[in-house]
């Protein structure tokens, strides 16, 4: 059985060891080709010559925005769902173990879905009634940045909540005793016991979604990113240009494939680099709140 | 209780309950009850943890509630600031009167009533915020913004609790770095700033070493002059060091209530003699 035993240690530390060989295999190719490629006009410029030349600005200032609005859209809602739970909700209920089931399967989404979904819901359905209703010609009822931030902010939501609610019960007992003792509301106590001290946690999430928003294309492909755009969008209802979507032009639809490829490669790169930073900051944030709260 | 029968030509205008009650409160105002607890049951679901218990407490001195753990102790001394509605399924019956008023109605203002009965925990439990802050909480959700009449009444109550030596100028640092037997003074300072009548303790002095809870006893025994205390122990020589009443319980029942001297010299219950004397608990 000794033998065995060997055999498995090996054989489980060999998976590991490929895993990291492939990561750093991807990670070593796209910097090698993209490498060259970084520099201040790439950063600055947009794209020209039907993107075989130029910068990738647009695609940048566009991933920022749609990233920024997909913010504002996917907190408010998912911090609240998240305190509801957490705090609100009847523990162990019928409904409360229904919501819980419910977000699971929100994540389990395909993101396409999503995509579709923002498509028939929000541009379809609400855009058109808001154009109805507010007598405008085709503003809202059109893909566009607002649509698209709000179709990431649902595929989103289920991160947000989960952390929230986690980060919200993970505060001891004993505080909210404490402020309950004091004479807190419910309210009070929430807003000035429970929240601050959930804070780190509830922004871990928000940077984990928005690091997971700037990634995914599925979702805003038929809600809003722009093939290419003559202009820098300026109004949530404009289409813009997004990184991931940006690298499935450049890798698909180029005119001259080897005259792209290093602008294809740096864009990767770019990309590569932004949610890595995300997730690095994320997780630094996490194990600051861990050090502080000692859990 | 003949004087407190009902006297049909003194006024008309009062139900009989009610008229009952006045001169009950009455009674209990000039013996100086603060609280009267009478009849009360609690239950856990279905299971009983307080048994009919009746008992007053008068204003200004130290009552210790004592017994074995799970006896009902500290469930009784929540049942006082209505702890215990954060846990679900505790239903209660009968009533506790908090200067003359019955706390276990439905619409009891909670708030009102926790800044009038302030409470200590078992385990020291400062916010994750600085000394100053903690200690101004209270004053804070009440809406307190001046900030001299801030500090000044942090100043006070960390002085009351005998902490200003020791943290006055360290106002900033994060509670956290204090000391345990500090931190269980920084919660009293905390709990004293929004001045209530009552200071509940639940077995304030188990999570600290031998001179932190004489410290912490010392203090309790000053502060009887403005406050009433209900102390919740099961280590039987502080109940005999700091209190002037003391109640021992046992199994959600109220075995024996008595001034303090009385319990521990010559209880009138065998089962508050078996206890004391170490053959049980």
């Amino acid at each position: 059985m000794k033998g065995w035993d060997k055999f498995f240690a090996l054989a489980s530390g060999l998976c590991v060891l490929i895993i990291f060989a492939f990561l750093f295999w991807i990670i070593f190719i796209i910097a090698r080709n993209g490498a060259g490629t970084i520099s201040w006009e790439f950063f600055t410029a947009a794209p020209v010559e039907g993107m075989t030349e130029g910068g990738i600005f647009p695609a940048i200032y566009g991933t920022v925005f749609l990233v920024l609005v997909m913010t504002v859209f996917l907190m408010p809602f998912g911090v609240m769902a998240g305190i509801y739970l957490a705090e609100y909700a009847p523990q162990n209920s019928r409904l409360t173990q229904a919501i819980r089931l419910a977000v699971n399967n929100l994540a389990g989404v395909p993101s396409i879905v999503f995509g579709l979904f923002g498509v028939g819901f929000f541009i379809q359905y609400a855009g058109r009634g808001l154009d109805r209703t507010l007598g405008l010609e085709t503003v809202f009822s059109q893909p566009c940045l607002l649509w698209a931030a709000a179709t990431l902010a649902i595929l989103n939501l289920p991160v947000v909540i989960k952390t929230s609610e986690e980060a919200i019960k993970a505060v001891p007992l004993e505080h909210r005793e404490a402020a309950f003792a004091l004479g807190a509301t419910k309210l009070k106590m929430i807003v000035r016991v429970v929240l601050p001290q959930a804070f780190s946690g509830i922004l871990t999430g928000a940077i984990l979604s928005v690091s997971r928003g700037a990634g995914e294309v599925a979702p805003i492909l038929f809600t809003g990113a722009a093939y290419y755009l003559p202009y820098i969008p300026k109004l949530p209802t404009d289409q813009f240009m997004e990184l991931g979507y940006h690298i499935f032009v450049l890798s698909t639809q180029s005119p001259d494939v080897d005259k792209t490829q290093p602008l294809l490669y740096g864009t990767i790169l770019v990309l590569l680099l932004l949610t890595l930073a995300l997730n690095t900051f994320a997780i630094g944030l996490r194990v600051r709140m861990r050090r502080k709260y000692g859990r | 209780m003949e004087d407190k029968g009902i006297n049909p030509w003194v006024s008309t205008e009062y139900s009989q309950p009610e008229y009952v009650r006045m001169i009950e409160n009455i009674h209990a105002l000039n013996e100086n009850l603060i609280v009267r607890v009478e009849d009360f049951s609690l239950f856990y679901g279905d299971k009983p943890a307080l048994k009919r218990i009746n008992l007053s407490i008068k204003k200004n001195r130290v009552t210790a509630i004592i017994g074995p753990s799970g006896c009902g102790k500290s469930t009784l001394l929540r049942a006082f600031n209505r702890m215990n509605d954060l846990i679900p399924n505790v239903r209660i019956e009968g009533r506790i009167l908090i200067d003359g008023e019955d706390i276990c109605k439905k619409d009891t203002d909670l708030v009102a009533l926790r800044r009038k009965v302030g409470m200590v925990f078992q385990k020291p439990n400062p916010f994750p915020m600085s000394i100053y802050e903690n200690v101004a909480f209270g004053l804070k959700i009440a809406g307190e913004k001046d900030r001299a009449r801030l500090d000044q009444l942090v100043e006070k109550s960390l002085r009351q609790a005998a902490l200003w030596d020791e943290a006055g100028d360290i106002l900033d640092r994060s509670a956290l770095t204090l000391s345990g037997g500090q931190q269980q003074r920084l919660c009293l300072a905390r709990a004293l700033v929004i001045e209530p009548e009552i200071i509940l303790m639940d077995e304030p002095a188990s999570a600290l070493d031998p001179i932190s809870t004489a410290k912490l006893e010392a203090l309790i025994y000053s502060l009887k002059k403005d406050y009433t205390i209900v102390i919740v122990t099961h280590n039987m020589q502080q109940a005999a060091r700091v209190a002037d009443y003391t109640a021992f319980l046992l199994l959600g029942e109220l075995v024996e209530y008595d001034e303090t001297r009385k319990i521990f010299t010559n209880p009138t219950d065998k089962r508050t003699e078996d206890y004391i004397t170490g053959r049980f608990g």
